[in-house]
């Protein structure tokens, strides 16, 4: 099993989203994040004093999938994320050990 | 003899303008509140809640009687304070002050008291232990309001027979405060933030304000109970409230047009802090001329006060002092351009109508004055408190928030959840 991690742009997440339940996803984890990386900040400025925003606002979304949708899952968050410009953000996978579904105690592929 | 009877028409004004006044304190506190960080809000919002509290029981024992009572000796320095102690003979229903009640008179100047001590508190944000300010807050509210407003508010033969210097020997121009409530608050702003120095991290790390929209209602608030304090400073029902209370709009409109005209041309944007500030620059600006100037002279005052006040707000990061939200650059420069501009924009009496250089000196005069006196008698009281008491709250304390340090709240439950933050918490020791 893979865990898929996306850092996005805030509004792109609703499209995002949507691709996901289009391919047959049927749950996720959206929090809320703020980072830096090439896109950089943004200057505020209040009575005058300027300060350097470093860090700007993403979304981080988590997926679980089975280790054969990964990359097909990847394919379909980074096509839909994409605008083209400096910001879009980052996907990954990590390798996932176990995962358990809570009410059932349901465990690996079945509980995803 | 003949029979004084109270003015109907002034009473219900003077009822009113009180209550304007009073909003000025939440407004305030609002206005103060939104521009500091998240972790010290409620500090910030209760040291306007605290002067009030502290300023007006001690206007009512003494302060009054200090203010409006005969001239100690005529030299018009102080007033009489064993007069109306605890407002003797004054606190019922048949008293009359001018033609309205005492009780209201009373009331309304009371809370112009407790509205100066408050603005101070904006140049020492963060920082202060809340007992200190308190104790400093009735100190200074004895030792610097109570002089200042007998010279500046005691007229002759009005309350009692002998009152101010500024007021009538000096014959400065000051209808509601540019000079006992402003000049003041800001002298006195300055020398507390040099007293307690900076904070931890001015100057290097961000302290954005943590709600505009907050100021902006503060600022709002701020100018709706201003009409009292300036229109209610006519202690009457008639045109010269009604013109005080045209200029409270034409100064401070003016006033949001240049701060932002300024910040377009300097910084790039026109910022709404920007905006909420130019509203108390034009207010402040105007309090002392309101009555002396036609609309023209408001629209030029509320113009010229703030493009500077928005010009000196950079001062602080230059000198190196930590006036955390601008008491300076907003009231001792709006209180100062105010004063003066009555010498060149007076109706009659300014050097722009006419009528010389005589009353552009007094203004000086009492404006040097009162800032003279305010900022060096805060240095005093101030380090007496910090030598004594301490002023500061630790750095520990200071970089967890003062909220939580020295008032045990949080002011928000930042969180989603309906069933409130569970993170952090748990019940008992």
């Amino acid at each position: 099993m893979k865990l898929i991690t996306a850092i996005l742009k805030p509004f792109k997440l609703e499209d995002v989203k949507n691709a996901l339940q289009g391919a047959g996803i049927t749950g996720m984890t959206v929090s809320e994040a703020s980072g830096f990386g090439r896109q950089g900040g943004h200057t505020e400025v209040y009575r005058g004093a300027e300060y350097t925003v470093d860090l700007i606002p993403k979304v981080r979304l988590e997926v679980l999938v089975d280790d054969k949708d990964a990359d097909s899952v990847v394919d379909v968050i980074v096509k839909a994320a994409s605008t083209g410009s400096i910001g879009d953000g980052k996907v990954w996978t990590t390798p996932v050990d176990q995962v358990i579904r809570v009410r059932t105690g349901e465990r690996g592929v079945d509980a995803i | 003899m003949e029979e004084v009877v109270i003015n109907t028409g002034d009473t219900a004004w003077m009822l009113i303008s009180t209550g304007l006044v009073v909003l000025m304190i939440p407004g305030l506190a609002l206005f103060y509140g939104g521009m500091v960080r998240v972790k010290s809000v409620l500090n910030m919002m209760m040291m306007s809640f605290g002067a009030l509290a502290i300023v007006f029981v001690l206007w009512i024992a003494f302060g009054f009687s200090m203010v409006f009572g005969d001239s100690v000796g005529g030299k018009g320095l102080i007033g009489d304070i064993g007069q109306f102690t605890f407002l003797n003979g004054l606190d019922n229903s048949a008293a009359i002050i001018g033609t309205i009640p005492a009780a209201v008179f009373i009331a309304f100047q009371g809370i112009f008291a407790a509205i100066t001590v408050a603005l101070i508190s904006g140049s020492i944000a963060d920082r202060a232990k809340f007992g200190a300010w308190m104790v400093f807050a009735g100190i200074w509210a004895t030792l610097v309001y109570f002089p200042v407003a007998h010279w500046v508010f005691a007229f002759d033969n009005f309350v009692a027979k002998t009152g101010g210097w500024i007021a009538n020997d000096l014959g400065a121009l000051d209808f509601a405060g540019g000079t006992a409530v402003h000049i003041n608050a800001g002298a006195a702003g300055l020398a507390l933030a040099l007293i307690l120095g900076k904070r931890v991290g001015f100057g290097k790390i961000p302290m954005r304000p943590h709600s505009l929209p907050l100021v902006m209602l503060g600022a709002a608030l701020l100018w709706f109970g201003w009409f009292g304090f300036n229109a209610g400073s006519a202690v009457a029902s008639n045109g010269t409230a009604g013109l005080a209370l045209l200029n409270t709009i034409g100064a401070t409109t003016a006033a949001v047009l240049s701060w932002l005209l300024v910040e377009k041309i300097r910084d790039g944007h026109a910022t709404s802090l920007g905006a909420a500030s130019g509203v108390v620059a034009g207010l402040v600006a105007i309090t002392p001329a309101c009555a002396a100037v036609n609309a023209s002279g408001a629209l030029i005052i509320g113009a010229v006060a703030g493009a500077l006040c928005a010009l000196s707000v950079g001062l602080k990061f230059k000198l190196g002092y930590d006036d955390s939200l601008d008491v300076v650059a907003v009231h001792l420069v709006g209180g100062i351009v105010g004063t003066i501009m009555i010498g060149f924009v007076g109706v009659d009496v300014g050097l722009f109508n006419g009528g010389g250089t005589g009353q552009l000196v007094k203004q000086a005069i009492g404006a040097g004055a009162v800032l003279a006196y305010s900022f060096i008698a805060t240095l005093i009281i101030g380090k007496i408190v910090d030598l004594t008491i301490g002023f500061r709250i630790t750095n520990d304390q200071e970089l967890a928030g003062i909220d939580v340090a020295i008032h045990a709240e949080r002011a928000y439950e930042l969180t989603d959840n309906s069933q409130g933050s569970v993170l952090g918490f748990s019940k008992g020791a």
